[in-house]
């Protein structure tokens, strides 16, 4: 019982980007537009981020907040690229997602070169630090692991799963993002502009997974290094489908593959675990996915129009 | 006298096509309005500049008297033009009042005001007496239900001049009655109706002014109480229409084809094909006729392999191929020519001659132990071309995707037709074509009967049923409710039939 | 689309890749004639500065675009038959499991040991492709999210079973794998100035002509291709289209299976725990993509992404930042996706002529 009391902690800090970037995802796709390249934007995110807060730090204590807003600004600008292209251009998506995930690797580690001399951005000294609830952390049990020590992006994360369910099931603008993944051609004879419509979800998605990649360098890292994401945007992308593309889906999903990954490092002190090798807890979220997938099969949940080419002729 | 709309003298042009030359059309406020014309009459198009979907290169456009310029649809909605596509534009896993709303959704605050969405669409509903539950989902209403929503949709928009495109396409007879009812209704609300069609007998039902376009020109507009049928189907297609075919009396051998109280079922998994039985012998074309939807797909694909049969027998010279693969059909000599040219007719990227032996590719002459034998399939090909006059620029190199309809489908003809089937399936072997593609494919058809092959021809068009078979089945619901001699029936004895109001098998 | 529009757009692409990291290069003060430099240097072991000859070059060139030939090879495969196997990285791995394993189990004469390995490495990777194709088939899951998940899941095992199955001291490295099971060649390297070149080109240039001809003259090949371009329009005319996806999926497996033996026997004697996935199956969607899916295609655009990863160490060391040929090639890809754009341009810079001939229905 102790042992899970502490892993609430970490397993918060894990499902925090997951849940972000896959609410950004789950924008992305709504509108109609995959998007692959969630770990790529992350990657930028991260290293916008890392390298802002750690330049800023001698100068201020807020540094990290401008790290993550930096983070999300790159995330948006380099999403734009996803969006010109499969939008603009009728690229397929998945190429164009591909592209852009080998493109952020090169680019952040570059850029590095660039402006440290060195494969990684120079460490940061405290990142993100971490904030407490007055009053609410004298709960007991609930009070020390929700709301002592955690980091605001997590309670970031949890009202940007309120807020998207608001914004997409509550609102006119919803209501039309959904019918752009949905059917395009409907949404266009009435009225509703398909393209600008997939643009902004595409653009939501880059801010999210730039604030997710941020989130996840300023809070379970020193510096960002080409491995600072290491697939993290992939389990997102397995989170936004676990989730059947709810926002309370992807924030349940987002729980379970963070609790996984924090199980991982915990494993070795719970007797019946021991013995399962850390990679199985590794690639548990990977093969759920696939197992969830299958299951689902049949069952149309994601968006029907999503990956489709938007073809204004087609009826 | 009042024009609600005047187009004059627009012209549009496509690569390599003139769609519109100098069209001008004039409604009255009002009125029911038909545009009549073949496919690639051009009707579509005006249409679609019309609701600012494509713009004209000359001519220009008034409603109410003013000049406009629709650039889009929203202009054209601004204006009160409102369309009824005739392939439904709603996002079905949407309730009925999501769907009308969408774009021009109430609010209270932030957030959509359902309540008050589902009130304003009962209300609208209600006054044209559509009888539409807002609350339900699209995915669960029928095809007559969801045409309404789409009609819901423009009246919501204030749309005083409505565009029905083909919109009985889809529907029952009895559905199609209702929505002449619903027409009419709008028309006294004060609505003007544009409806596209080439169904001439919807025209003389509902229409108070008909324009007919061929090739794109303007043929004229004439009254509708004070023309006849005949004479605006010469207008629709330029002569004197004999779509009749030249054909002797069949001279029917034993039955090659016989099928055995067979059920099938639909996408839904439903009984879309019940306890069918039917006979096609040797040398006779056998018409099935009946409106879209009643069993027609389920009962071809049931006979061609594509789906498989719940239970009964399906027949081929005696022996069952109730479960064969589809390949083994194709080798016991059932040839089909599909529904669907580009969906499964043809592989539109492939080149002609591979499109030629899609089914004979994997056995000799054209391939050896596995090995393509690409000598044996260009000469197939060019002999194909040369036989059937198949018009393509370079030969069986030809990508089939930059042919036209008519010598696309006069390739499928060729290909099914050589490879001698003793029974032929052909299904809408016509649609779309224009009139010389029509009658090579009947005469065709006629040709391959008298060397002694059974035809099944599966046709939405009751004059090719009349005019090309020599029996007719009538299915309704997935059942032959009526089985005649073609030269001894008419339509109006096939209508009734086709609408399940009379059986008759002799 | 024609012959010429089919080469057209990967070249503009290619181009464009390389004048935008040229860009980039200026941008951040450093010399594009460098990178040009270390290119050419890799191609063809001359350093055209100092005037010196290294064939060590030419080795490390070839033994870089030998494996991404292949996982070219796999995703070229998928897409004719109109799957989209990002997975190739996955199945490469687990064909490194397969070959690590009967290299190290299997003890038979040289040639002989060899070629159990690089079969038992096409039998892994094509297992691995079964995977999605036949939940592709069966259950119509899209072949693109379930290859993703499966890289990862190779990637856990692979790094597993170099611990616990083949018991690695160290935790990275596997012990050596027998000479017999190698396709080292001392006299490749001798030739080469010591290079990692070895026998590998073999199995790789056999596999070109493999996929060639299994696309190009069989009937297999002309039914792949059908479900490729239109699947009913396949079923219609009697093909079995779903065992075609996982026919299709598993030959793509192979391939890249076959890549992963390439690398563990032939570039390296051990199998290895990774941090992370080395990017080969991205590389083969790159080559596959340019190479516009054909045989020779993919031959020619394995040597180009070759080149950009053989010169990353040399320009590293005339300090221009190795990333800038990732840049490149994910540009490339990129501009290549933008396929529509590039063909639009293409027709605004010709001179309009009869546009006529392409609609006339």
């Amino acid at each position: 019982m102790s042992i899970l009391l502490t892993m609430i902690p970490i397993a918060l800090v894990y499902a925090t980007p997951i849940v972000i970037a896959a609410l950004g995802g789950l924008y992305s796709e709504r509108s109609g537009i995959v998007n692959i390249a969630l770990e790529g934007i992350m990657m930028v995110g991260a290293f916008t981020a890392a390298a802002v807060t750690a330049v800023l730090e001698p100068s201020t204590t807020w540094a990290a907040y401008y790290g993550i807003a930096a983070g999300i600004v790159a995330g948006m600008i380099f999403s734009l690229l996803h969006a010109f292209a499969s939008v603009n251009l009728k690229a397929d998506q998945v190429v164009s997602g591909t592209a852009l995930n080998i493109l952020a690797g090169g680019l952040t580690v570059y850029l590095c070169q660039i402006f440290f001399d060195q494969q990684r951005t120079n460490a940061f000294t405290t990142g993100l630090a971490k904030v407490s609830v007055p009053g609410l952390k004298g709960i007991p049990f609930l009070g020390p692991v929700l709301f002592m020590d955690v980091y605001s992006t997590t309670y970031a994360a949890i009202l940007l799963v309120l807020l998207t369910w608001f914004v997409v099931y509550k609102t006119p603008f919803g209501l039309r993002m959904r019918s752009c993944g949905e059917h395009p051609q409907a949404a266009a004879s009435m009225g509703i502009n398909v393209l600008a419509m997939r643009y902004t979800g595409v653009i939501i998605s880059g801010a999210l997974a730039g604030l997710a990649g941020g989130a996840m360098v300023l809070t379970q890292d020193i510096q960002y290094t080409l491995g600072s994401i290491h697939g993290t945007g992939f389990i997102a992308l397995a989170c936004l489908i676990f989730g059947k593309w709810n926002p309370f889906g992807v924030l349940g999903a987002g729980l379970f593959f963070g609790f996984s990954q924090a199980l991982s490092i915990y494993a070795k002190d719970i007797a019946f675990l021991q013995k399962v090798p850390l990679d199985f807890f590794y690639m548990l979220p990977y093969v759920l996915t696939v197992i969830a997938l299958v299951v689902f099969s049949g069952k149309s949940v994601g968006p029907k129009a999503a990956g489709e080419l938007y073809d204004a002729g087609k009826r | 006298m009042a024009y609600v709309i005047e187009m004059l003298d627009i012209t549009k042009t496509f690569p390599g096509i003139k769609a519109n030359d100098k069209v001008t059309l004039q409604v009255e406020q009002g009125s029911i309005h038909a545009l009549l014309g073949e496919n690639g009459a051009g009707k579509s198009t005006l249409m679609s500049i019309l609701f600012g979907l494509y713009s004209p290169d000359s001519g220009s456009i008034k409603v109410r008297g003013k000049d406009v310029r629709i650039t889009n649809p929203n202009i054209a909605n601004a204006l009160g033009i409102g369309m009824v596509h005739q392939h439904f534009k709603l996002v079905h896993n949407f309730t009925v009042t999501e769907n009308i709303i969408l774009g021009l959704e109430p609010k209270s605050g932030l957030v959509i005001d359902r309540k008050k969405a589902a009130a304003r669409v009962r209300e609208i509903s209600e006054l044209y007496g559509l009888k539409v539950d807002p609350e339900a989902k699209i995915e669960d209403i029928s095809v007559g239900m969801q045409q309404r929503v789409e009609i819901l949709k423009m009246l919501y928009r204030d749309a005083e001049i409505l565009i029905f495109d083909e919109p009985t396409a889809v529907l029952t007879p009895q559905e199609i009655h209702e929505l002449m009812g619903i027409m009419r209704r709008l028309v006294k609300e004060g609505k003007t109706i544009l409806l596209i069609t080439h169904k001439l007998k919807e025209i003389k039902e509902a229409a108070d002014y008909c324009t007919v376009l061929r090739r794109g020109r303007l043929i004229g507009t004439v009254p509708v109480a004070e023309t006849t049928e005949q004479q605006m189907a010469e207008m629709m297609v330029g002569r004197e229409v004999s779509f009749h075919v030249e054909k002797a009396p069949a001279n029917p051998g034993p039955t090659l084809l016989t099928i055995e109280h067979i059920n099938v079922r639909n996408a839904k998994g439903l009984l879309g094909v019940k306890d069918l039985s039917l006979e096609v012998r040797a040398g006779e074309i056998l018409g099935i006729c009946g409106i879209d939807g009643n069993g027609q797909t389920e009962l071809i694909r049931a006979i061609t392999g594509l789906a498989t049969v719940e239970s009964g027998k399906i027949l081929n010279k005696g022996k069952d191929i109730t479960s064969l693969p589809i390949k083994e059909r194709t080798g016991l000599g059932l040839g089909h020519i599909p529904e669907d040219r580009h969906k499964h007719g043809l592989i539109l990227d492939f080149r002609l001659d591979e499109n030629f032996v899609v089914h004979s590719f994997d056995h000799a002459p054209f391939s050896h132990a596995g090995i393509l034998d690409f000598k044996a399939i260009r000469s197939n090909a060019d002999r194909l071309i040369a036989e059937f006059d198949v018009r393509c620029g370079q030969g069986g190199a030809t990508p089939v995707r930059s042919m036209s309809g008519g010598n696309q489908q006069k390739a499928i003809v060729a290909r099914e037709i050589d490879q001698s089937p003793d029974v032929l399936i052909v299904a809408q072997p016509t649609r779309g074509l224009d009139v010389g593609a029509i009658e090579y494919i009947h005469r065709r058809l006629v040709a391959e009967r008298d060397k002694g092959k059974g035809i099944l021809l599966i046709s939405l068009e009751l004059d090719e049923i009349l005019d090309v078979s020599d029996r007719i089945a009538v299915i309704y619901g997935g059942e032959i409710v009526g089985m005649v001699n073609a030269a001894e029936t008419n339509e109006n004895e096939l209508g009734l039939m086709m609408a399940g109001s009379v059986r008759k098998v002799s | 689309m024609n012959t010429r529009s089919k080469l057209f757009v990967p070249l503009v692409a290619i181009l464009l890749g390389f004048v935008l990291g040229a860009a980039i290069l200026i941008a951040t003060h450093r010399s594009p004639i460098d990178m040009f430099y270390a290119m050419l240097q890799s191609v063809s072991g001359k350093n055209l500065r100092a005037d010196t000859f290294n064939p060590r070059y030419i080795g490390e060139f070839v033994v870089q675009s030998m494996p991404i030939m292949l996982t070219g090879l796999s995703v070229g495969f998928a897409f004719r038959t109109g799957l989209f196997n990002i997975g190739a990285e996955g199945q490469l791995m687990m064909g490194s499991i397969a070959a690590v394993g009967a290299g190290l189990w299997i003890q038979a004469p040289p040639v002989i040991h060899v070629i159990l390995v690089l079969l038992a490495a096409m039998l892994a990777g094509g297992i691995w492709g079964a995977i999605p194709g036949y939940f592709k088939a069966r259950f119509n899951v899209h072949e693109v999210v379930v290859t993703i998940m499966l890289n990862y899941v190779a990637l856990f095992l692979n790094n597993w079973a170099i611990v616990e199955v083949f018991k690695s001291v160290d935790r990275i490295k596997t012990p050596p794998i027998p000479p017999t099971a190698l396709l080292k060649s001392d006299l490749l390297a001798q030739l080469t100035n010591g290079s990692r070149l070895n026998w590998g080109f073999i199995p790789v240039l056999l596999s070109i002509l493999v996929y060639w001809f299994i696309i190009e003259k069989t009937t297999f090949g002309f039914s792949l291709r059908a479900v490729g371009f239109n699947k009913d329009g396949a079923q219609y005319a009697g093909m079995k289209v779903n065992r075609n996806i996982v026919s299709s999926m598993v030959i793509a497996g192979a391939f890249a299976g076959l890549a992963g033996a390439v690398i563990t026997v032939g570039t390296f004697s051990f199998g290895r725990a990774l941090p992370a996935a080395e990017g080969y199956g991205f590389d083969g969607i790159a080559v596959a993509l340019v190479g516009g899916n054909a045989a020779i295609g993919v031959f020619f655009s394995g040597l180009l992404f070759g080149m950009l990863k053989a010169a990353q160490p040399l320009m590293q060391s005339q300090g221009i930042p190795k990333e800038i040929a990732s840049i490149i090639q994910a540009s490339i890809v990129l501009f290549i996706a933008m396929k529509l754009g590039i063909e639009y341009l293409m027709k605004k810079l010709k001179p309009r002529k009869a546009v006529t001939e392409e609609v006339e229905s």
